[in-house]
This record gives C-alpha cells, sequence and structure tokens, in this order.
C-alpha cells in the first residue's frame, strides 16, 4: 500500500552519487576499458538488403599477418529455436535481411587492420528483390523473406510476410457507429527513427582458456546481456560474467544483444581480449531502431463528445525478423478512453530493414500519433474544446481497459485538469502560429528486481543493485534507502554491479527502475532497520519489542517504561562486531502493480509559410508520476522524451533508397534537434500515488514520448489548417501540402 | 609504416605519442595517450561529443589529425576541474541536473567553458546557439542551458 507519510528525502534534489565522475571525464563507458593484450574486432556487413548466402570464403583474411581470428555463423551453435532469430540477426546465416546486415567479423592487432581484412572476405550473393515498405511486404507476390514462417495467431494461407496477428474486442463497433452524430475514418502513417543514444554500441570480451567469459559492455541491463549471450553460444549462464559499463543512453535500444557474442567468438579463437565498437554509421544501419507503422483509426461520437465506438487497424515494421511492438500499441491506442464498443487489430510484419528493438514506450507514440490526431478532429468537427473532449471520455480509476483489467487510481484527469489550470493553455499565440494538444498513456513495468544494502561501521549505507544507471537512478536509490535509515542521502553510497555481485535484476528499462529496483531497496533498508532494533535491544538489554525506529534512530517504544537515550544508525554501527555481527539487508522481488502514467502536453508551434519550416515555440508538458523520488531527474525524462517525440513528429526518419541502402547513416542527415531547435520545455509533475508501490512510484521514463508527435502535428494544424496524417511534417513535405500540391 | 612522433602539450603538460599519419586527435587522446574523458558518438564532426581546444579554440577531436597537434595546445575534460575544484560549468551541470546518461557531458563542459570565456554573458539564444554542435539525447537541453547561464552568473559575480 502507498503510505501517506511525511519524506525527509523524497522529493528533494541531492547532487548524483555518479555526478563529479561525469562531469570531469572520468566514468568509464562502454568503449573507454582497454585491457592488456586486447586486440580489435569488426564486421564484415552485406551490401544488399535482401539476398541469399552462397558461400563466405575467409581463409584470405585469416592468412594475413596480425588477423586473430575470423568467425561466421557456422561457428555459433544452431540449435536453441528462442534464440534463432537473435543469431541470424548477429550474424546472417542462409540470407541477409537488410543492408548492413553483419554476415562475419575478424579480430586483428588493430582496428585499421581489423578493417582492411574485411576487404578479404569473398561472400557470393544471390541477391534477392528487396522489400521496403509496409505496402510492399504485403503486396500480393511479394519477396517472402522467410518462406518458412508461419503467421502467429492466424490463419495459415501460405508465406507470408505477417509474422503475427493480434486482436482486442469489446461490445458490438459496427453497430454502436450507428449512434454516433460524427464517425471519423483516417489513415496514419509514421517512419522508422531511431533511439539516437549518443554512444554507440561497445564491449570488450575476454574468452579465457576454461570457457568463461568476462564481457565489459554498455547495455541497459548486464543480465540480459549475459542470458543472451550464452544462449546465442549455446552455454551455461553461468559461464558468462557482465560488467556493465556507464551507458551512453539507450532509450530501449540497448536491451539486446548485438556485439558481444561475436566478440566472445573471437576472443575463444584468438585468446585475446576482443574490443569491438560501433561506428555512427553501423549504429543507423544496423542496431534496432523503431519500425513505422500505418494506422487506420475508425471513431464515432455523439455531439456531445461522447466516444461510443472505435476501431483500429494497424501493421507495424519488425524488420528483418518479427518482433514489432505491435501488441503494445494495440493495447495503447484507446486506454485513455472509457467506452464500449471497440476492435482492434495488429499486424507484425516483417521487411528488409534492420530488426527493430524497444524505443521508448515501444508501439505507444505511432499509434497515439493517430487516435490524438483523430481526437484533434473531432474536437474540432464538434466544437469542442479539445481538453473537454478528453475529459468527457477520460479513463479513470475502474475504466476497464481493451485488453482486460480496469485501472486502480491513474491521473489522466489530473494531468487535463493541470494543462488546462496552466498559463500556457490561455496564452495569447502569435503570427503563424497554433497551438495542439494530445494526451500519452504508457503501462510501465514492474519485473525482476534484487537490492543489497550493507552497513559501514561509520553508519553510512552502501546499495548495490544491478540495473545500470541511464539517467540518475543512483540517486534515486540512495534517497529511498535514506529516507528508510533516516540518515544523510550523501551518506549512501549507490553501486552499480556486475552479474556476479548484484543479485538478479531485470533490464533498467519499462520504466521499472525507481519503481521496482527502488522498491526492493526500500524493503531491503527496511531490514536493516529491524536487525539495528535488534542490536539496540542487546545494547539495552530489553526486548525488541520495546524498541522503536525513527528518524534515523533507536529508542525506546512509549510505555516500554524504558529510559535510554536514542542510539543514532551511527552509533549502533560502531558497535556491531560486539552485538552480532555485520548488519546487510537483502531485498528480492517480482514487482507487481506497476503504475500505469498520463501525461498532458501543450504545444506551441510557428510556420514559416515559405519554407515549411516549424519551429516549437512553447513546450508544456504535464505527467501523473505518482510520486516523484528525485524532481530533477523525473522532469529531465520528460523534458528528453518530449525532445525525442518532437524529432519524430518533425524530421526524423530513415530514409531508403531502392535498393534498400539507408540513405542517412548520420547524425547530419538523421536530423535530430539540436539545442537552438527548442525552447525550455515546462515539466509539470504531477502526483497521484500508485497504491500499490509503498511510496506511491508509476516509472517516469517512456509516457513523455508518446504525446508529441500529435501535439506537434495539431500545433502544425492550428498554425496552418493542414493536418499531416504522416509524419514527419518536415520542410519539404508540409511545404508541399502548404502549396496545396500534394497529398497527406 | 613507420608511426609518427608527436610533441604536444595536453591539459599543460607536455605530451608524446607514436601515431599513424591517419590518426585521428581523438583516437590518439583516447588510445594512445589513455584520455578516455573525450568521447566519440560520430567521427564525423555531427555530435561534439569529442570536444577539445586546440590553443584555446573549440574543436571536435574527431575532425583533427593527431599529428596537426606537434607543438600546439590541447585542453580535453580532463583538464577542465582542479584538484579541489570543479569549474562552476560543472558545478552547475551537478547542480541542475544538467546529464542523464553523461556521455554528451565532456563535450559539453569543454564547449561550455569555451563559451563562456569568450562570452561572460550569453543570452538563452546564444548558449542554445554555441551548444548547438553538442547533442544531448537525454535531457533535451533545458537543464543543460540553465546550468550554463547559471556558471555565467556565477563566474561573473
Ligand atoms: S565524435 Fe566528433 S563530433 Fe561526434
Ligand atoms: S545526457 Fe545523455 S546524451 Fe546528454
Amino acid at each position: 500500500m502507498s503510505e501517506d507519510r511525511k519524506f525527509r528525502w523524497v522529493g528533494t534534489r541531492p547532487i548524483r552519487h555518479d555526478g563529479i565522475d561525469k562531469v570531469t571525464g572520468r566514468a568509464q563507458f562502454g568503449a573507454d576499458l582497454s585491457l592488456p593484450g586486447m586486440i580489435w574486432g569488426k564486421l564484415l556487413r552485406s551490401p544488399h538488403a535482401h539476398a541469399r548466402i552462397v558461400s563466405i570464403d575467409t581463409s584470405a583474411a585469416e592468412a594475413i599477418d596480425g588477423v586473430l581470428a575470423v568467425v561466421t555463423a557456422t561457428d555459433l551453435p544452431d540449435d536453441d529455436p528462442k534464440v534463432a532469430d537473435l543469431a541470424r540477426n548477429i550474424l546472417a546465416r542462409e540470407k541477409v535481411l537488410y543492408h548492413g546486415h553483419a554476415i562475419a567479423a575478424v579480430a586483428a592487432t588493430s582496428a585499421a587492420l581489423a578493417e582492411r581484412a574485411l576487404d578479404a572476405i569473398t561472400v557470393e550473393y544471390e541477391v534477392l528483390k528487396p522489400v521496403l515498405s509496409l505496402e510492399a511486404a504485403l503486396a500480393s507476390g511479394a519477396p517472402i523473406l522467410d518462406e518458412a514462417r508461419r503467421p502467429k495467431d492466424m490463419e495459415d494461407t501460405g508465406p507470408t510476410n505477417i509474422a503475427a496477428r493480434c486482436e482486442f474486442s469489446r461490445g458490438e463497433p459496427e453497430s454502436a457507429f450507428a449512434q454516433a452524430d460524427v464517425v471519423l475514418e483516417r489513415s496514419y502513417e509514421t517512419q522508422m527513427v531511431h533511439q539516437g543514444y549518443i554512444e554507440p554500441h561497445a564491449c570488450v570480451v575476454q574468452t579465457k582458456e576454461d570457457g568463461l567469459i568476462e564481457i565489459w559492455c554498455c547495455t541497459q541491463g548486464g543480465f540480459a546481456v549475459r542470458s543472451l549471450t550464452a544462449s546465442v553460444l549455446g552455454i551455461d549462464t553461468s559461464r558468462v560474467k557482465v560488467t556493465p559499463s556507464e551507458i551512453g543512453g539507450g532509450f530501449g535500444g540497448k536491451t539486446t544483444v548485438y556485439l558481444e557474442p561475436v566478440a566472445a567468438l573471437l576472443s575463444r579463437k584468438s585468446g585475446r581480449p576482443v574490443k569491438m565498437v560501433m561506428t555512427r554509421e553501423e549504429v543507423f544501419r544496423a542496431s534496432g531502431p523503431a519500425g513505422g507503422a500505418k494506422i487506420d483509426l475508425k471513431v464515432g461520437a455523439t455531439r456531445d463528445g461522447r466516444i461510443v465506438a472505435g476501431t483500429a487497424r494497424m501493421w507495424m515494421e519488425a524488420g528483418g525478423f518479427p518482433g514489432s511492438p505491435v501488441q503494445a500499441g494495440a493495447m495503447c491506442i484507446f486506454s485513455p478512453y472509457d467506452f464500449d464498443h471497440l476492435f482492434i487489430e495488429g499486424f507484425d510484419v516483417v521487411l528488409n530493414k534492420p530488426k527493430v528493438a524497444a524505443y521508448r514506450a515501444p508501439g505507444a507514440p505511432q499509434v497515439t500519433f493517430a487516435i490524438e490526431s483523430l481526437m484533434d478532429e473531432l474536437a474540432n468537427e464538434l466544437e469542442i474544446d479539445p481538453i473537454d473532449l478528453r475529459l468527457a471520455n477520460a479513463a479513470k480509476e475502474g475504466t476497464q481497459l481493451p485488453y482486460g483489467p480496469r485501472f486502480k487510481a491513474v491521473g489522466m484527469i489530473e494531468t487535463l485538469e493541470a494543462a488546462r489550470a496552466h498559463p500556457h493553455y490561455a496564452a495569447p499565440l502569435g503570427k503563424n502560429q497554433g497551438r495542439g494538444m494530445a494526451v500519452g498513456f504508457w503501462f510501465n513495468n514492474g519485473m525482476n528486481s534484487s537490492a543489497d544494502v550493507h552497513l559501514t561501521e561509520d553508519g553510512t549505507a552502501v546499495v548495490v543493485t544491478g540495473n545500470p544507471d541511464i539517467g540518475g537512478s543512483r540517486a534515486s536509490m540512495a534517497i529511498m534507502c535514506a529516507e528508510e535509515l533516516g540518515i544523510d542521502v550523501e551518506k549512501v553510497r549507490p553501486v552499480v554491479a556486475d552479474t556476479e555481485t548484484a543479485g538478479y535484476t531485470d533490464v533498467t528499462g519499462g520504466s521499472r527502475v525507481t519503481f521496482a529496483t527502488g522498491w526492493a531497496v526500500i524493503e531491503a533498508s527496511r531490514k536493516i532497520a529491524s536487525e539495528l532494533c535488534i542490536r539496540a535491544a542487546k545494547i539495552w538489554d530489553c526486548d525488541v519489542e520495546q524498541v522503536g525506529f525513527s528518524e534515523g534512530h533507536c529508542l525506546p517504544v512509549e510505555g516500554s517504561g524504558l529510559d535510554h537515550a536514542p542510539l543514532s544508525v551511527a552509533d549502533i554501527a560502531k558497535q556491531m562486531a560486539r552485538t552480532g555481527g555485520p548488519i546487510n539487508g537483502q531485498a528480492q522481488l517480482n514487482a507487481r502493480g506497476a503504475g500505469p502514467a498520463f501525461a498532458t502536453h501543450l504545444c506551441d508551434v510557428e510556420v514559416d509559410p515559405e519554407t515549411g519550416k516549424v519551429d516549437v515555440v512553447r513546450y508544456t508538458a504535464i505527467q501523473d508520476v505518482g510520486r516523484a523520488i528525485h524532481p530533477s531527474y523525473v522532469e529531465g525524462q520528460i523534458q528528453g522524451g518530449a525532445a525525442q517525440g518532437i524529432g519524430w513528429a518533425l524530421n526524423e526518419e530513415y530514409v531508403f533508397d531502392e535498393a534498400g541502402r539507408l540513405e542517412n547513416p548520420g547524425f547530419l542527415d538523421y536530423r535530430m534537434p539540436v539545442a537552438s531547435d527548442l525552447p525550455m520545455i515546462d515539466a509539470v509533475i504531477v502526483e497521484v500515488p500508485n497504491p500499490t508501490h509503498p511510496y506511491g512510484v508509476r516509472g517516469v521514463g517512456e509516457t513523455p514520448i508518446v504525446p508529441p508527435l500529435a501535439a506537434v502535428a495539431n500545433a502544425v494544424m492550428a498554425a496552418t489548417g493542414v493536418r499531416m496524417q504522416s509524419l514527419p511534417i518536415s520542410p519539404p513535405r508540409l511545404l508541399e501540402r502548404l502549396l496545396g500540391a500534394g497529398d497527406v | 609504416m613507420a608511426k609518427l612522433h608527436v610533441e604536444t602539450s595536453v591539459n599543460g603538460e607536455p605530451t608524446e605519442f607514436l601515431c599513424e599519419p591517419h590518426t585521428t586527435l581523438l583516437d590518439a587522446l583516447r588510445n594512445d595517450i589513455g584520455l578516455t574523458g573525450t568521447k566519440e558518438g560520430c567521427a564525423t564532426g555531427d555530435c561534439g561529443a569529442c570536444s577539445v581546444t586546440l590553443n584555446g579554440r573549440l574543436v571536435c577531436s574527431c575532425l583533427v589529425l593527431a599529428a596537426e597537434v606537434s607543438g600546439q595546445e590541447v585542453g580535453t575534460v580532463e583538464g577542465v576541474a582542479d584538484a579541489e575544484t570543479l569549474h562552476p560549468v560543472q558545478q552547475k551541470l551537478l547542480e541542475h541536473a544538467g546529464l542523464q546518461c553523461g556521455i554528451c557531458t565532456p563535450g559539453v563542459v569543454v564547449a561550455a567553458k569555451a563559451l563562456l570565456e569568450r562570452d561572460p554573458n550569453p543570452s538563452e539564444r546564444d548558449v542554445r546557439f554555441w551548444l548547438a554542435g553538442n547533442l544531448c539525447r537525454c535531457t533535451g537541453y533545458d537543464k543543460i542551458i540553465r546550468a550554463v547561464l547559471d556558471a555565467a552568473t556565477e563566474m561573473r559575480a
């Protein structure tokens, strides 16, 4: 149960514990480690987007002086169907499925030599026609990526590029549309985009003589790298140890493996530690972006703004292998709204583009662009204020989700009310300016977490968890420990540990670390508090029931009849050895009851009618976070997510040529927002405590990227009268519409 | 191919190293000199993670050849703080939470310090345009900009 209590540390803004290392350049990221005897690994990548591999000849490369190992897919076992796709994505086997697909790897005494040796590998391909759009993938007679694959959860009608189908339904939407005064039916489209983390994937791997593998890498989850690497290599999990480096951004893109198993093989063959670092071009071409989507949406409402029915069909790009987040998208699209009749159908579609990975609220931004654009149009059509229209249909406690469960306390209405009350909503607009708003929803996640808290003899505490700190989570862990032990937050040392030091924890992702790992920290700290009471009872020679713990002190409980001065944590810690030995607290949980998070975003744009360039001139992002542990890093998540969403809305897209080669694999042409593109982003924290968490935490990181796509598009509509149903709203695309030339 | 011998100064200390003619200053700093505080985000001059100063001027070290720095003064993030105190830009980044993952931070520190040395009283717009070459994907820039403006105020006081 979320507790009503006064906090001392929760809600304050201490300086993060790893801060000095990060502003001085001392912090070690993925590419920063070097080991004695280390050599360099490089990957040969496919020049074709779709081809059968006829043969690979590596003998000439192996013969080069200084080349110490060469590997291909034949060096990997191929007997675990669970990782067959992952293994084939890491090193292509029968076919290459996208331009840049890895096909062989070389390790040599220098990076430059490894690069040169790649040229000595001869691959014979039978080039096939690439499939480069959802439309092309679904067309009859389309080239099929995998002839043997049959789609999940749908009728088998022969080979197809549809990998899976999902469906959610309730009521009788088709007949319910007859009750509607207004029915809007629209199609929306988004393109493939990349998370754009600034640190490329990197690792250093040593395979030892006994087969034990030690991995240093930048990842959102050391334990995930451990199990995935072991599975791909066909060895026991316990044979792999992973030490997560500091991580230079991930946003979901560093929850899988690309380099680590390959480097392990190269190291096994050469006996040397092997370093592999992707170039930026490799990151764009061959890590896991987020797929484009097509969404057909139909919503009907009565004149007074009540939604009566909605249907949605959506197709999402998975890349070369199945696994788009279409199911999550299908579960999200109608979740902000409370209505009875709905039907949702989603298709996971493979095509010759890189295999997608998670990207912040996977699937939600695409579908929310659709529903929130349509809601905006509906508000205009019904002449209802867009916030009022949302409020009239808003999900709240008890609302049943399209996929079954009912919401516990959620903050959709509270964020809408906060948006209406915010000065931004009533501020005057200038020439060529327009205002848009949109809401967003994300489930958030719990999953497995562990925490170890060790008391030091001076009364300070060390908190050990296995979750890489991607945005200030050390500080949050320290705050929660300090809160429970009643000690200064500076007296807590939060540590991110390797897979043989920390207890098992799932990835840093799903907005789960502060919620679930933090919960484990709270529990572990409480165990220490109980132990402190036992020690105080020993010191006072009384029953433990006579001792209470409050604000960092053990003290006699009222009515105990004892008369002792309170003992501080430090007082008792000093006497640990005499009173029973070390004091440690350990806790683990599979956290249920993650609290969904809603947000409402307001966006003002100014459009240059001559160039079609859109400037975001004001932005307010309001989110229910349950409880903000460290408000600065909560605001930071909200601001960063909003900025990524603005980029997705306005400029970011993968551009492929006809042969399936990515034409913009660099930051110059894949245009992410820079400092001069953005205004300050006002992050407004709303706290509707999550009833299942001891402090009410919901999780923050993902929801902020959900509303911006539609908020920006709706603002552009308000400024220009042009509704963009296809992203990005880049200058040439918008200009074309402003000039009335093109279609949607 | 014989390596080139380069004598230079890094953060005020005489430094020498061997490199190939094509080695970038970024690679020399990270791999040959062992200063890994300077980061590589792109190697094409587009992200600013590799920002250093060359004779006081802000440059992308991925676009400078290592051999070019012979006889010059290189400044990296490792030279920004002195032994006991952070530079105001570093301190304010911490206070304002102007970093999340921290990979862009070394570049931001070096670039912002260079800005404040040229212009002690920049506007928000000045800071945004000066740092437009330093990509940050985590923060949305808000807190970075506030930190730099606050550092400027403090340095003027
Ligand atoms: S690494 Fe030099 S600008 Fe990106
Ligand atoms: S803090 Fe992560 S890129 Fe700037």
